[in-house]
């Protein structure tokens, strides 16, 4: 079993709704990253999601922007996010690291080298945002060589006629957005999101994870009642910015700050 | 190399799913995917209804003063002799350049699918400035995205903009460029899927904008087709358009690409040179990669994150190119070269004194190209340039380069 379903399988067990937490690869640089990385779990993460920091994203809000510029400002490269969660690897096997981002680095990088290499550092899945299903399939055929989940985004606006579609190419877990927006503006309303969870259970026997728009742990636990997973990521992101502007290059102290924050928002799932 | 086989027509693109080849497509976030889809439905509709089609034909006519005039430039031939050149005066139009013809194609579509708040994102201002026109026309809300580098050395279209009611939202994020404008374009549209129409300025973007504003762009080609005939009874030998994102050249190509005997020329801008990095040359300098909807050739490093292009024409200054482009490259229809700055300042100025018009910066590229072949070609070689936009809005920058106080 994959660590994704296994990860599933185990919250299914607890009677609990899982966290996902993003924070984006290099940010505010590569050793405070993998710091807060190795900690993640621990304070309750259940599923990582790591952002591939990119020039252009066009589905962020200025939070992950911002993320993604400090990242690059280090020339944060595909290989480089690759040996860091190989070293992650090596204390923690169990918890699922997904990637996040868009196709054009992936496509640069090459489909089969990018899954190969992936698989190998111990990433389980792929979020791509720009990568709808209708172009997924020259990447597909690699990912799934390798065992990697691809996991599609649905939104409010995704229709009945259109998430056949989206399912029978998903793997993983769905993700659903649960506002029309970027990420970190608008803040998601539990009514909605039960009344979108409830459409898509109708199409999907997949885990669904919700994200966009979730900032504290009073929103974290009341959607969870809806979903299998609560995603955040712009909140986690904004602690990370903070706390690196007060302390420059001291990777212990943003580790712990974050940490705590995620322990807080994890704190209403146990 | 391999060989390519040429396809029986060069006509027939986009397919279904919006691929020129392996170019194009709808590479778009999940929320905006269904919301392209009902672009496409609409036009596809709209495309066959006689009366969208008179009506567009109505208003090219009577508001943007279609046809434009094809121009025998006698002096300019005779300074360069060699080939008869011709240019198609599209810098005549309403709002000063071709940019009314998408616009009002567009704003037609958006008022058919009962949008009342419009979006685009402008580089040179040329598009926004032809946008807000047409929502002023029509009584719709018009928000303009611009790079704050290119509001800081577009100032006239920017306060025509406001003058004409549009709301211009500066965007400092990036280098405050085009490329910064459309990320920011995206992410208002996620957010504002209900009300708001897209309006993309370019023949770039996801399907079907590529293929929509071509068509929109193709009483450009159309027309020319019919007023060199009458002027020389056949058709053209060469045809010489600039190109940032392309619309203005696949306006003029599009209707072309089938006649073999025509050669067809696009001129990128070459900044400070190709070699030199800093240019917008996404076809000589660039490669193959996925950007705001749709893959074609682009300026990138080796890890694919998206360089910032340079030129002196706001309007050329986009790292990527329309995807029709990068697949007629590839079937080698189209040759794709280069001018630098320094070469179409030069040719703005040459066209300012022997023809009496103050071409925009934009196709100031493709005269200095046509300043290279011309020369060589006889002198029954009918060559029509693409004098896409009249340079008023640029008399700033162009005082500037030259070291003028004005």
């Amino acid at each position: 079993m994959s660590r994704i379903a296994a990860r599933f399988t185990a919250l299914k067990t607890q009677g609990r709704s899982g966290l996902v937490t993003f924070i984006t690869a290099g940010d505010p640089d590569m050793a405070t990253f993998q710091k807060i990385l190795g900690g993640l779990a621990i304070a309750g993460a259940d599923i990582i999601e790591v952002g591939m920091p990119f020039s252009d994203p066009m589905a962020d809000g200025p939070s992950i922007q911002m993320s993604s510029q400090r990242a690059l400002k280090h020339d944060i490269a595909l290989k480089d996010i690759f040996s860091a969660i190989a070293t992650f690897r090596k204390t923690d096997n169990q918890t699922p690291i997904v990637l996040m981002g868009y196709y054009n680095p992936i496509y640069r990088y090459g489909g089969e080298r990018f899954s190969q290499d992936a698989s190998a550092a111990g990433v389980d899945g792929m979020i791509i945002v720009d990568l709808p299903p209708e172009e997924a399939d020259e990447l597909l055929p690699h990912l799934n060589a390798h065992r990697l989940n691809l996991i599609f985004l649905t939104a409010p606006t995704s229709s009945d006629v259109r998430l056949p579609t989206i399912v029978n190419k998903a793997s993983g877990f769905i993700y659903h957005v649960a506002v029309t927006g970027v990420t970190g503006t608008k803040s998601a309303d539990a009514d909605v999101v039960k009344e979108d969870v409830a459409r898509l259970r109708r199409h999907i026997k997949l885990p669904i994870a919700v994200g966009f728009g979730i900032k504290s742990a009073a929103q974290v636990k009341a959607i969870a009642v809806h979903a299998d997973a609560v995603v955040v990521g712009s909140a986690i992101v904004d602690v990370i910015a903070e706390s690196a502007r007060k302390h420059p290059s001291a990777p212990d102290t943003i580790a712990a700050g974050v940490h705590a924050f995620v322990k807080d928002l994890a704190s209403g799932l146990k | 190399m391999a060989f390519v086989q040429p396809p029986n027509t060069f006509r027939a693109g986009a397919d279904e799913n919006g691929h020129f080849g392996i170019f194009g497509g709808r590479y778009v976030a999940e929320t905006l995917v269904p919301l392209i889809l009902q672009v496409e439905k609409a036009y596809t509709e709209a495309k066959t209804d006689p009366k969208f089609q008179a009506e567009l034909i109505s208003f090219n006519t009577h508001y943007a003063g279609r046809p434009s005039p094809l121009y025998f430039a006698e002096r300019l031939t005779g300074h360069f002799g060699g080939a008869k050149i011709y240019f198609k005066r599209d810098e005549l139009n309403h709002t000063g350049s071709h940019k009314i013809n998408n616009c009002l194609g567009q704003i037609l579509l958006a008022r058919r699918m009962g949008k009342k708040r419009i979006i685009a994102e402008t580089g040179a201002g040329q598009h926004g400035v032809a946008m807000a026109t047409v929502c002023a026309r029509f009584g719709m809300e018009c928000i303009v995205y611009m790079g704050a580098k290119d509001i800081e050395r577009q100032k006239p279209n920017v306060f025509r903009m406001k003058l004409l009611g549009a709301e211009v939202r500066a965007v400092e994020k990036g280098h405050g460029t085009l490329k910064d404008a459309m990320n920011e374009a995206l992410r208002d549209w996620v957010a504002n899927v209900d009300s708001t129409y897209y309006a993309i300025g370019t023949a770039a973007g996801p399907h079907p904008y590529p293929t929509m504003v071509r068509d929109f762009q193709s009483v450009i080609g159309n027309e020319v087709r019919t007023q060199l005939h009458e002027a020389e009874g056949r058709l053209p030998d060469t045809l010489v358009a600039c190109i940032g994102g392309g619309s203005n050249a696949i306006g003029l190509f599009h209707p072309f690409l089938d006649d073999q005997s025509v050669r067809i020329i696009g001129v990128e801008a070459a900044g400070k040179g190709v070699a030199s990095g800093e240019h917008a040359a996404s076809i000589t300098g660039g490669e193959p990669g996925v950007l705001h909807g749709n893959r074609t050739y682009l300026l990138q490093d080796a890890n694919g994150q998206i360089k910032d292009a340079h030129s002196i024409s706001a309007g050329l200054d986009y790292p990527g190119i329309g995807p029709e482009h990068s697949w007629l490259h590839e079937m080698k229809r189209v040759e794709y070269v280069s001018a630098t700055d320094v070469e179409a300042l030069a040719a703005f100025q040459l066209c300012s004194k022997l023809e009496g018009i103050l071409p925009a910066l934009e196709p100031s590229h493709a005269l200095a190209y046509v300043g290279k072949i011309a020369p060589k070609l006889p002198p029954n070689h009918l060559l029509v340039m693409n004098l896409c936009g009249r340079g008023d809005k640029d008399v700033f920058t162009i005082a500037d380069a030259l070291g003028a106080k004005m």
